[in-house]
């Protein structure tokens, strides 16, 4: 049983990084990892809510949304999966809401540096992808923490690695127009080329 | 010699400002200082100089590749000649043998001068591809962006045909080595400012866009027709016994890329970059400790299916590219960490990397190229650690 759990983590967080293996959540990847430190805040916040949000929604789905689910109310039919998407961004929502409260009045230092990425947190796709693919692969409880924990613990190395490779850049001289944008989507396909490293270990 | 001083002295009105010539002045530069130091002196207030220069650091790792060219050379020939042999087969229809007809030494593996020039009709025309098209980025890109072309382009032209399997197509070799000089290295701005070894990402490309020809579980060697597995694959498969002796692996006499199949070459290598201090000492030790510590703890773990895990560490060293990656990809001073105690974590990721590769992931059978590039990304953290746990530290010490 911990042998399952614990190659599940392994798994989430290199053979499938959210950021390097399947491009999701490219927007914050891409715009919060100028600094290492707001790398850091960010990561930490992407594994917080994505620990929250991944069983969250694991019970949402077994328990309400799930053909047969609400059986024991009368509704032997009822299939609510069609509210899947809605339901999910709702939970994610009020979390990250939820979140960037606890943030404001504990680490305010945190929730200024993280600014505006906390709110963009969901709209993040590797969050939504996270609760998504739990769906799809009919995770149990279990399972879906430590997948939510490793997904978020994946995005966090990956987002981390960046903003050091990008403060190193700092002393490279970039062609003006690959400058910014340009020059951190080459490196993020050079660095997906080194997590291939992983792809194809079964676990 | 002075006759070369006078004769550069003379062209160089026409590449300097207002010259008939001035856009090809990072050529000029270069064959100026590649064969005189340069004369251009330091324009601010004076720094310390040290003979160790770029030029000459990079010149000791050509030197430090000898060894294992030379047996690239040779047993690029060897292998061919044992291949024809096993096939029977008098001749091949590859140009390369057909020079070697007409220069009337025959296919036999017993004839030292026989395998070393057939090697060489096999490595030379990979290697001058390699120096051309490379070249040519360089080039372009020194003209367009005003900067100089350095030695560190030699290091990187020998390093990649010194990976290649020896039958691969020349059009491979030149897109390769432009991925490898373009994107690996002259969008970061040249020597010194990229982030991965552009001799790895070069073949990692090759590697990812041709897996079906490069992917490294059947043995390269340069005759048509011949198949069997590379040492690697009869360890994996519990089926197939293993056919090279560890010696023969050790001296580099098992089909594999060109460059990498001796460790003994490497070796030698090694001791040259580590005596001209050019090469870390602590990256590759430390390279070696994590392969032998992730071994031991795989072969206590042990397992039924896969035969990978019983494997003995001192096999690890002398099979795949091991050696190679160890002493001269690994080491790469731009892309490797920089920190002197960053240089132990480096290196002994690199050596757990590789172990688990080779032993639980069956799309590679080997891991040495990925676990390098891996760590590369990682470098640049590594060292920012270690630097401000150093100024944590000296803050802490000078409170009064």
């Amino acid at each position: 049983m911990i042998e399952h759990y614990l190659s599940l983590f392994i798994k989430s967080i290199f053979i499938e990084n959210m950021a390097l293996a399947f491009f999701l959540g490219m927007c914050t990847f891409l715009a919060v990892s100028k600094r290492v430190e707001t790398a850091v805040g960010l990561g930490i916040a992407v594994v917080v809510v994505q620990t929250i949000t991944v069983p969250v929604n694991n019970l949402i789905y077994n328990h309400v949304l799930r053909e047969g689910a609400l059986a024991a109310l009368g509704f032997e039919e009822l299939d609510l999966t069609f509210l899947g998407l809605i339901t999910y961004i709702g939970v994610i929502a009020a979390m990250v809401q939820i979140l960037e409260m606890v943030l404001d009045k504990f680490v305010p230092k945190l929730y200024n540096s993280l600014g505006i990425f906390l709110p963009l947190i969901t709209v993040n796709c590797a969050i939504l992808g996270g609760t998504l693919f739990m769906v799809e692969r009919d995770y149990i409880f279990g399972e879906s923490v430590v997948f939510g924990l490793g997904s978020g613990t994946g995005f966090a190395i990956a987002i981390i690695a960046l903003a050091g490779v990008r403060e190193k850049m700092k002393y490279s001289n970039v062609p003006e127009g690959l400058r910014g944008l340009g020059i951190t989507f080459i490196t993020v396909g050079l660095m997906a080329i080194a997590f291939m490293l992983f792809s194809g270990i079964q676990l | 010699m002075k006759f070369l001083r006078n004769f550069l002295d003379k062209q160089e009105k026409h590449f300097l400002k207002g010259g008939k010539l001035e856009t090809f002045y990072p050529l000029y530069e270069t064959a100026d200082t590649f064969l005189y130091t340069s004369a251009a002196p330091t324009k601010s207030a004076s720094h310390i100089r040290d003979v160790m220069d770029l030029k000459r650091m990079m010149m000791m790792v050509v030197i430090a590749l000898v060894p294992a060219v030379f047996m690239a050379f040779y047993n690029t020939g060897l292998q061919a000649n044992l291949g024809l042999q096993e096939l029977g087969a008098a001749s091949s229809p590859h140009w390369q043998a057909q020079v070697i007809e007409w220069l009337g030494l025959g296919f036999d593996p017993t004839n030292i001068l026989g395998n070393i020039i057939f090697g060489a009709l096999y490595f030379l025309p990979i290697y001058i591809v390699t120096l051309a098209v490379g070249g040519f980025w360089e080039v372009l890109f020194a003209v367009v962006r005003k900067h100089e072309v350095n030695e560190g382009f030699l290091v990187t032209s020998l390093l990649f045909p010194l990976i290649l399997p020896p039958n691969i197509p020349y059009w491979q070799v030149a897109l390769g080595i432009s991925f490898g000089v373009v994107i690996g290295k002259e969008v970061f701005g040249g020597v010194g400012m990229n982030i991965l070894n552009p001799a790895l990402t070069a073949r990692a490309f090759l590697f990812f866009a041709y897996p079906a020809e490069i992917s490294g579980d059947k043995v390269w060697v340069a005759v048509d027709g011949l198949s069997s597995a590379t040492p690697l694959a009869q360890f994996a498969d519990s089926a197939m016994s293993v056919s090279y002796s560890w010696m023969d692996s050790f001296i580099g006499l098992i089909p594999g890329s060109m460059g990498e199949t001796s460790a003994l070459a490497c070796l030698i290598g090694a001791a040259i970059l580590i005596f001209s201090k050019v090469g870390s000492w602590k990256i590759m030790v430390s390279v070696i400790v994590g392969t032998i510590l992730t071994t031991l703890a795989l072969n206590a773990v042990g397992s039924d299916t896969n035969p990978m895990f019983g494997l003995p560490f001192y096999w690890h060293f002398v099979i795949g590219g091991f050696a190679f990656g160890t002493v001269f990809m690994a080491t790469d001073p731009v892309s490797a960490a920089m920190t002197e105690n960053g240089k132990y974590v480096y290196g002994f990721l690199i050596g757990f990397f590789v172990v688990l590769v080779r032993v639980v992931n069956p799309a590679f059978p080997e891991g040495m190229m990925l676990a390098i590039l891996f760590m590369n990304v990682f470098a640049p953290i590594i060292d920012r650690y270690f630097i401000n746990k150093n100024i944590k530290r000296r803050l802490a010490r000078n409170v009064i």
